[in-house]
This record gives structure tokens, C-alpha cells and sequence, in this order.
């Protein structure tokens, strides 16, 4: 969810092998393709999964569909019309199956409501979406590493305390709370320099579009760098108290050699984990920044669909979700490969 | 701070030139001087007193072996000299380490970094972890030729996999492209010596270079060291724990003892006489390997002095199978072993009161034997103490 | 002393060299120890002075505040407040007057009222669900870890599906499906939170299952349940039990947020989030209905992070065989 940033879920990442010995020529690609075939499974099932979970789910909320989309007026015999038209006069089992046979071939249905192809309001939400989620952690980052870098060469220090006590605060700080304090700062309250809500393209005004996203950026992103500094931080203390952080330092290799080309890279496997899943969360999850900004993204999107019953909308945003989810946990995974040679190895 | 004679502390250093028994073709004044050397770690616990007051000189091709149990403050002390510990708000170092004419103690972090891996290499215990795990082996070795000596990349990676092969590893020039996983303990080990060798350094620090490894894998190293030592003609500081592997492989032996110098002797001396009866012990509890199978290995009783609370008087006196009530209460300064009625007329100087191969040793021995304990309370009975 | 210590700055990097095993181990942890601690005491002007690790003064000021709201709110019905729920038409968008000590809210309510009350249902939604999710969990997670295999494979598969639903979508689901109500937004909360208590409570059991006792208890023939309540129960409680401290207070914004789109706790409960979200549409004029709640739970989030956070520190299991 996307609050749930506070405090860094333990995160398992399979140990590097240890055993010394020869590496075949090809055992990276090779164990890539088997690392990539083994995710492509589990990634299999779980969107199926998800998919049938959510069919259940939505099987229970409570109104009748056909009636929302039917109107308040409607006779019975017009609602019963209706409820056949969408085919929910059939059992859930069966109208799941003729969807995911839909998915297979991308048709994704129709959404109730509109009438507007699944796939096509997806089109039109998810870059939305996509933009607020990658500046947000690209921000955050940007912010984050070099913070963390400067903290652990010196912890105690200023620049370390500094960021520490703001990051708590940032930290403990509910994003509408953020979002609402931004709006008053920014847009209305005191200064009127952005504009509070509203989404422009970046490609019908690009200065526009950076208007309308510089907000809600900040709002995703605060919490995010807080977490990110303080986890590379202490990783990054660990491993700079290494031997072979030594044996950099007996080289006669400058400080920022030895940070930046020795500590780095070993220290950044929980940050790289961390966004990666936060990247595959805030995909779904940035409902509070697009209600409170009035953007018009996939978390939104999803919100409505289930507050108008919209079951073929709503299935749709969730199984991108859920692809998005999985295929980003993949992508990390192999990320590993490239990051840690010892991964690559083992699988 | 405990006072020390200074003469006795300056001992080595100022001992006179008629007395150094150096090998041939070396010429004469010190490549490295440690003059009372101390290092203090403030912790929650209290202070440790990791070095306490270390002097020693180094001359140019020379091999030094720092003896000493775990604890001892041999590594903090290696460390020390070569600057990689400096002083902080909870570590407080003392005294002064001159590299050939340059006053290491003094130099900041950038002077510093430009004498280590050039002139001053360092060699650690564990090949494991001492090599980065996410960078290739060719990696490791070129950033200093790069950074000293200035070579381009491509002939940093000529001369790294000449490097290897200098030590030993085969196949060169696919080493360079692997990753420290990729090789075994010992060919690890060989690569940091590589690594430490890159430049030519005219001092090399090795701390238990082969603690980490297979027993049959040690003496290849060890050899592989003397070689290059004597081939490249630098001086080495050695640190071990184990008297076995410095008898044939140094000049000098200085031992360790709860952060103080207890005895240092040329090497065939030291193991000839020894002076301080805990050098002696560590003699007795290495099994001799012409000695018959299955006796019974000399053991020394208690364990090392906690650093945060030494012991008063002589260190080692809770331990000493020779303790009398003077040791406890009194510590002895470094003396020196050309005084003794049997000395040789080498350098070689000990801490202790009643120093092995002594008269006063002796007497001290039969009144432990005959109350069967130490002064300090330590059982004694005939069959542990040499007579 | 002869001679002045030389004193200079030192970096971590200079900090590692005196890390080694032939020297002292208490150094690594006086420096860890350091990261919880935002302000400390001690002064780097002062060279060589023994640093104890004092308990920093913001400790105390968390416990303060957090006992502080915890009292209050459980003894509200017996404080000198305002009725939460009765409107006060001289008091709607009121400031802080000596009858209002923070004013009122946009029906005229008094606001210190409310958020004594609010606090009961924040506090009682965070503490409920992390309770129910970390009993969940933590017994999932010990079951996976313990018997690895099928079971493990089965309890991973099940925490990716919930956790591969977007938290805010899936709880937003359960409250339309169940209805807005405490119970539900409890239920909710504790489905949404037992996957990651699955997860640390199964990395935790995986460290301790190594340790000697268990081994020993297994080579025994305990019966593993047994070994599972008396062995290993016992080493994750403390671990669980600080993540979810923490976790109170993501519950609390999380409460909030809902509140905020309009499906937490309905109204006339008085809740935080509810309280927030109902003078937003006066933020700009009267900042006070909105912002004083907010501070408050700005101010709980943080004191339970933070003392989760220390405290989080001290149970840590090392990952390192993981």
C-alpha cells in the first residue's frame, strides 16, 4: 500500500553461494534463462491467482451491477435485460474462464459503465501513472543516495543527524497530510505558484505537465527517500567496516573512490529490492496522491470502478497491477545477476 | 598512563652500532622507526589498552616477525603504524612511526594515501573477505597501478596479469576477468599478494597472511612471501601468531604481550635463548617435530589479560610459572640481554624479572616448585617448568 | 601523559580499520548503536572521552506523548470534554478559546473533544489490527519456517497473491464488501498486514532453527509443535512484536487515508483521518480544523516509529544465514 513505507519489510534475498571453484564461460546467460524461466512460472500462477481472487471478491461486494448500470428507474425486466447483456446472469466460475480465455487474446471487455474497452482506458491511465511513480523514485533517490553515501562516511555528523531527525519526520508524515500541507503552501494558501489539481499531457504541454506533477511527485516521494537513505546508510556502514574496505584504504584509494566504486555496489542489493517493490506498489497505489491532486491515473481509476461497481474496469487495473507486480519483482531478481557476481553461480 | 623508563623503552632504537648483527649488503639506518607507540580505545566497557608503548626499527630488506596470542595487540599495532587507525574522539594514539624520513604519525589522510599502496602494502588475514566481491580480480589489481604509477588502463591489465603469474596463479589472463568467488582460499591470497606487491612497496605489512588458509596451502605462501621479499628486496613486517612459521622466515622476532613488547631478539637467538619466560612458553607449546609421537604438549595456564583491566606489575605474571611477589606489584622495563652474565653481544632486549637461563630465574623457579604455586597463585608443579 | 592524543575527524572508514577480530568487537556496536540515536550527548570537541550510550531525550519525549494519548483516551468519558457528537452553533470554524482549548470543527464540535475520542478509535483500529495480523503471522511464519518444504512453498505463494493487490485497493475492497465499519477496517487492516508478518517471522525462524537448542530439542524427537511454542515462539515474539509496533502506526495513517477518501470509520464517530479530511474543504480559510489533527497524528506516528525503531534495533536477528 502506499503508506506502507515506514518501515522496511524484511526483505530475503537468496544468499550468494560461497563455494569457490570454476564458473562456466556461458553460466550467466545460463543462469539467467533459468532464473527467467523458474520466475516466468510462478509469475504464471500467481496472476491466476489474483485474478480469481479479485473475481471473487468482486462476486461479494454488495449491489447489484446490473442495476448500477441499469439506472435507478429501470424496471425489473429491463435490469434482468441488462444483467444478461453483461452476462452476469451466468455462474462466476464460468464467467471467469471466458475471461481469462479474453485475456489471452487481449480483449479485456468492456466497462460496464461506459462501454469503453478495458484495454483502451487502461492505455489512457496507466502512463499517468507510470510518469507520477518513476520521477517520484527517481527523486527520491536522487535525494536519497547521495545523502546516505555522505551519512555513512560521516555518521554522527551534521549532514548525518540533519537527515536522520528530518527523515523521521518525513517518515511519520501521512501523505494526504503532506499532500494538503503542500496544496496550502504552494497552491492557494499562502503562495498561488501550481496549480492544486488537475493532470495536463506532457505532450499536448510539457511545462504544463511539469506544473501539474511537481506536487504530487514530492508528495510520493518524501516518505520513499527518508526510508531509502536510512536503509542504504546503515548497509552501507556494514559494509564499509569490510576488509576489503581495508585492504581500498591500504591501496591508498580516496575516500571517494572507496564509496562510491568499492562500498556502493555490495551496499545497494535492500535499496534496489525496496524500490523495485515500491515502484511495483505505487503502480496501483498512488489512490490518495490522484484523489487529493484530482489526476486522472489507474489508482483513481480503480477507486471508481469500485465504488460504480464496475467489475470488467476494475478486474482490468487489477490484473495490470498484479502483472506489474510480478514482472518487477522479476526484473530485480535479475537485476541481482548483474549487480552480484556470486549470484550468479548458483539458481 | 603508566611511566616507562625511557631508556629502557628506547632500547632497540639506540642500541649501538657495533651491536647490530644485520646481513650483508644492506646498508645501515631504519627504514621504518615506531618510537612508543600507544593506542587506546574508548569503549562503553572502559578503556583497552590495545598498544601500550611499542618501539621498533625496520631496516631496508628486512624481515621482523610480530609474535603474539590473539589479543595481544599485534594487529591493532600493524595498523597502527601504518596509519590506518588515527586518532578520534574514542581512539587515542600516541608516539611516533617514521617511513623513510616521513613522519607517518603526523601525515593526514591525503599524505597517508599516497605512501600506502606504493610504498607501504598490507597483506590481511582472510583472502575471503579482504578481495570485493563485486568487482573482478584485474579490477582490484589495476586501480592502484593506475592511481600510483600512472599507467594506462591497458597496460595497468599487461602488467596485472604479469603480476599474477609472478605469483603464482595460472592461467592470467583469465583470472583477471574473474570475481574472488571464482578461486580458491589460496589463490585468493595470492592475488592480494599480487594486489600489495603492484607497486614495488619497500614495506610490506602481512597480518597472519596465512591464518585463514589450509595448512598445506601455508607454507606455499609463506614461501611464495620470503621469495618475493628477497627477490624485490623489501622490508616486511610479519605478524603471526605461530613461532613455527617465522623460525626460518625472519631476521628479528619482537613478541607480543597484552600490547607490550616482552622480548625481541634476532631470530636464531630468540629461539637459541629466550628471555622472557613467556616467549619460552610459546617455544613449549609448539610439539617439536623430530620429538616422539603422543607426549604430552606444554600448555599455558589462565588465558591473555583482559585489555580493559591488565594485570598490575608484569603482564604475563598471573600466567608465569616463575611469578614471584615483585612481579606482581612492579612492571619490568625492556632490558637489555647484553648485561646478562650469558649474553651474546647481539640486540636482543626482554621484560622480565627473572629472565629464563638465569641464576635469579632458577631460584625463582625452585621456591614456585617447592610452595607449588606462583606468587600470584597459579599451580607449579616440577614437570610443567623446564628446568 | 607525556604526550597530547592527536585527535582528528574520523570517518566510518577509519572507524572500520580498528573492526578486526584481534581487536575489540564492542567498537562495531558502539558505532551501530549510533544510527538510532538521531542526537546524542556527546560532543566531538571533547577527544577521548569515554562515550556511554546514554538513552537519548527524545526516548522519553515519545513515551510522554504516546502515554500521554493513550491515557487520555482511555479515560475520556471520565475528562471535563465537550460531547464529541454535539454540534455548538456559536463555536462552528471557532478558534482557541478558553471554552475550546483548540477551537471547533466545521458543525461547531469541539476539537480537543474529538481527538481524545478520536484517538480511542485510531489507537483501538492500529492496535486490533496489528494484534490480530501479527498472531496470524507470526504463527504462518513459524509453521513456514519451520517445516520449509510444501508448506513454506504454499504460505509464499499465498503472501505474493496478497501482496501482488495494490494494500489501499484491496482494504478499500474489503470495506466496500463488509461495510464501512471499526470491525471491518480492523479485519481489513489484519488480512493487508499478515504477509509481512509471515515474512520477518519466517526469516526469524529460519535463524533460530539453526541455533544449538532447537537442534538439540529436534535430536531430542520434541514433537515440533513443542518445539515451536517453547524453542522458537519465544525468539520471534520480541522481533514481531517491534515491527509491529511500528506498524500501529502505519495502521493509524492508514485509517486516516481511508477516512480521508470517505471509507473509514463513518461519522459521528469521531476518528483523526475523518477529523482531517472534514476541514479540508475549509483548509484554506480555517487551517486549524485540519492541521490540528493532523499534528497530532503527525506527533503518534512519530514517537511510535520512533521508539519502534530503537527498540526494533535491539531484537534484530541477523540475517546474515539466511
Amino acid at each position: 500500500m502506499a503508506e506502507m513505507t515506514i518501515s522496511t519489510p524484511p526483505t530475503t534475498a537468496a544468499p550468494p553461494g560461497e563455494t569457490p571453484g570454476k564458473a562456466p564461460r556461458g553460466g550467466r546467460r545460463k543462469a539467467a534463462v533459468r532464473r527467467v524461466r523458474r520466475r516466468l512460472v510462478h509469475l504464471l500462477i500467481v496472476l491466476i491467482a489474483v485474478t480469481f481472487l479479485s473475481f471473487v471478491v468482486i462476486d461479494l461486494l454488495p449491489g447489484d451491477a446490473a442495476v448500477v448500470v441499469a439506472g435507478d428507474n429501470a424496471t425489473p425486466a429491463q435490469v434482468a435485460q441488462v444483467r444478461t447483456d453483461l452476462g452476469l446472469d451466468r455462474p462466476m466460475l464460468v464467467r471467469y474462464v471466458d475471461w481469462l480465455g479474453g485475456v489471452v487474446t487481449g480483449d479485456l471487455g468492456r466497462s460496464f459503465r461506459t462501454g469503453q474497452p478495458v484495454t483502451e482506458a487502461l492505455a489512457q491511465r496507466i502512463p499517468v501513472t507510470f510518469e507520477l511513480t518513476i520521477i517520484a523514485q527517481v527523486l527520491a533517490l536522487l535525494i536519497a543516495v547521495p545523502l546516505a553515501i555522505y551519512s555513512a562516511y560521516r555518521p554522527g555528523r551534521f549532514v548525518d543527524r540533519t537527515s536522520m531527525t528530518l527523515g523521521f519526520g518525513a517518515a511519520a508524515m501521512p501523505q494526504f497530510v503532506f499532500g494538503m500541507v503542500l496544496i496550502v503552501l504552494f497552491a492557494g494558501g499562502l503562495t498561488s505558484i501550481l496549480p492544486a489539481t488537475g493532470y495536463t499531457s506532457f505532450f499536448t504541454d510539457p511545462l504544463g505537465n511539469l506544473r501539474t506533477i511537481i506536487l504530487p511527485c514530492l508528495t510520493l516521494m518524501i516518505a520513499e527517500a527518508a526510508v531509502y537513505r536510512q536503509l542504504l546508510r546503515s548497509d552501507m556502514i556494514s559494509t564499509l567496516q569490510e576488509d576489503y574496505i581495508l585492504m581500498a584504504r591500504s591501496k591508498g584509494l580516496g575516500p571517494r573512490t572507496i564509496l562510491l566504486r568499492h562500498a556502493l555496489r555490495p551496499s545497494s542489493f535492500s535499496l534496489i529490492t525496496l524500490s523495485g517493490v515500491n515502484i511495483g506498489r505505487l503502480l496501483g497505489g498512488t489512490v490518495i496522491v490522484e484523489t487529493l491532486f484530482a489526476i486522472p491515473g489507474l489508482g483513481q481509476m480503480i477507486v471508481q470502478a469500485v465504488f460504480n461497481r464496475d467489475y470488467m474496469l476494475l478486474q482490468g487495473g487489477l490484473l495490470f497491477v498484479a502483472v506489474a507486480y510480478v514482472v518487477i519483482n522479476m526484473i530485480i531478481d535479475l537485476l541481482y545477476l548483474v549487480l552480484d557476481p556470486r549470484v550468479r553461480r548458483d539458481a | 598512563m603508566r611511566p616507562t623508563t625511557p631508556q629502557a623503552e628506547k632500547a632497540p632504537t639506540t642500541a649501538a652500532p657495533g651491536r647490530h648483527a644485520r646481513r650483508e649488503g644492506f646498508e645501515d639506518g631504519a627504514l621504518l622507526t615506531v618510537e612508543d607507540v600507544h593506542v587506546r580505545f574508548h569503549t562503553r566497557n572502559g578503556v583497552v589498552h590495545a598498544v601500550e608503548g611499542v618501539s621498533l626499527e625496520l631496516s631496508e630488506g628486512e624481515v621482523l616477525a610480530v609474535v603474539g596470542e590473539s589479543g595481544s595487540g599485534k594487529t591493532v599495532f600493524t595498523r597502527r603504524v601504518m596509519g590506518l587507525i588515527a586518532g578520534s574522539r574514542d581512539t587515542e594514539v600516541s608516539g611516533t612511526v617514521t617511513f623513510d624520513g616521513i613522519t607517518l604519525s603526523e601525515l593526514d589522510a591525503k599524505g597517508l594515501s599516497k605512501v600506502w599502496g606504493k610504498e607501504i602494502a598490507l597483506v590481511l588475514q582472510d583472502p575471503m573477505t579482504s578481495l570485493n566481491p563485486v568487482k573482478r580480480i584485474g579490477a582490484q589489481i589495476t586501480e592502484t597501478l593506475i592511481l600510483h604509477q600512472k599507467l594506462s588502463k591497458q597496460d595497468a591489465n599487461a602488467r596485472a596479469i604479469e603480476l599474477l603469474r609472478s605469483v603464482g596463479l595460472s592461467e592470467p589472463e583469465r583470472r583477471v576477468r574473474q570475481y574472488p568467488h571464482e578461486l580458491s582460499g589460496g589463490m585468493r591470497q595470492r592475488v592480494t599478494i599480487a594486489i600489495a606487491l603492484s607497486c614495488s612497496p619497500r614495506l610490506l605489512l602481512a597480518d597472519e597472511p596465512t591464518t585463514a588458509l589450509d595448512v598445506t596451502v601455508q607454507a606455499q605462501i609463506l614461501d611464495l612471501l620470503g621469495d618475493l621479499q628477497s627477490r624485490l628486496g623489501m622490508a616486511m613486517l610479519l605478524v603471526t601468531h605461530d613461532l613455527r612459521v617465522v623460525r626460518s622466515r625472519s631476521d628479528r622476532i619482537a613478541v607480543m604481550y597484552a600490547g607490550r613488547i616482552v622480548e625481541t631478539a634476532p631470530t636464531k637467538d630468540l629461539f637459541d635463548s629466550p628471555r622472557m619466560p613467556y616467549t619460552e612458553a610459546l617455544m613449549n607449546a609448539v610439539p617439536p617435530i623430530t620429538g616422539p609421537n603422543h607426549v604430552r604438549l606444554a600448555v599455558i595456564p589462565g588465558r591473555p589479560p583482559d585489555l580493559l583491566a591488565p594485570p598490575k606489575g608484569c603482564r604475563f605474571s598471573p600466567r608465569c610459572p616463575y611469578a614471584q611477589d615483585r612481579c606482581l606489584t612492579e612492571e619490568p622495563p625492556l632490558r637489555d640481554a647484553a648485561d646478562l652474565p650469558d649474553g651474546s653481544a647481539v640486540e636482543h632486549s626482554y621484560r622480565c624479572w627473572y629472565p629464563v637461563g638465569t641464576p635469579e630465574n632458577a631460584e625463582a623457579r625452585r621456591v614456585n616448585v617447592e610452595r607449588g604455586e606462583t606468587a600470584a597463585g597459579t599451580p607449579v608443579t616440577g614437570e610443567m617448568v623446564p628446568a | 601523559m607525556p604526550d597530547s592524543p592527536k585527535t582528528t575527524t574520523t570517518t566510518s572508514l577509519e572507524k572500520a580499520a580498528v573492526t578486526d577480530r584481534d581487536a575489540i568487537d564492542s567498537e562495531i556496536t558502539s558505532a551501530d548503536l549510533d544510527l538510532v540515536e538521531p542526537i546524542t550527548g556527546a560532543t566531538a570537541t571533547e577527544p577521548a572521552k569515554a562515550r556511554r550510550s546514554r538513552t537519548p531525550f527524545g526516548w522519553y519525549l515519545a513515551w510522554f506523548w504516546i502515554a500521554a494519548i493513550v491515557i487520555s483516551a482511555i479515560f475520556a468519558p471520565l475528562l471535563p470534554l465537550w460531547d464529541p457528537a454535539v454540534p455548538d452553533y456559536n463555536n462552528v470554524f471557532g478558534g482557541i478559546t478558553p471554552q475550546h482549548w483548540l477551537g471547533g470543527d466545521t458543525l461547531g464540535r469541539d476539537n480537543l473533544s474529538r481527538i481524545i475520542y478520536g484517538a480511542r478509535a485510531s489507537l483501538l483500529v492500529g492496535l486490533c489490527a496489528v494484534l490480530l495480523g501479527a498472531i496470524v503471522g507470526g504463527i504462518l511464519g513459524m509453521v513456514a519456517g519451520y517445516f520449509r518444504g510444501r508448506t513454506e512453498r504454499v504460505l509464499a505463494l499465498i503472501t505474493d497473491v496478497v501482496l501482488a493487490f495494490p494494500g489501499l485497493v484491496l482494504i478499500i475492497a474489503i470495506v466496500a464488501i463488509l461495510g464501512a465499519s471499526l470491525t471491518n477496517l480492523i479485519v481489513g487492516l489484519a488480512i493487508l498486514s499478515v504477509p509481512t508478518f509471515i515474512r520477518l517471522s519466517r526469516a526469524t525462524t529460519l535463524v533460530v532453527t539453526q541455533r544449538e537448542f532447537v537442534q538439540a530439542a529436534r535430536a531430542y524427537g520434541c514433537r515440533p509443535m513443542r518445539i515451536i511454542l517453547r524453542e522458537i515462539a519465544p525468539n520471534v515474539v520480541m522481533p514481531v512484536a517491534a515491527y509491529g509496533f511500528i506498524m500501529v502506526g502505519v495502521f493509524i495513517v492508514v485509517e486516516g487515508s481511508l477516512s480521508f477518501l470517505g471509507l473509514g470509520i463513518p461519522p459521528p464517530t469521531p476518528s483523526w483521518g475523518g477529523m482531517i479530511a472534514g476541514g479540508r474543504t475549509q483548509l484554506i480559510e480555517y487551517p486549524h480544523i485540519s492541521l490540528i489533527p493532523a499534528a497530532v497524528m503527525f506527533l503518534t506516528v512519530l514517537s511510535i516509529n520512533y521508539v519502534g525503531e530503537r527498540s526494533r534495533k535491539l531484537f534484530e536477528v541477523r540475517e546474515s544465514n539466511l
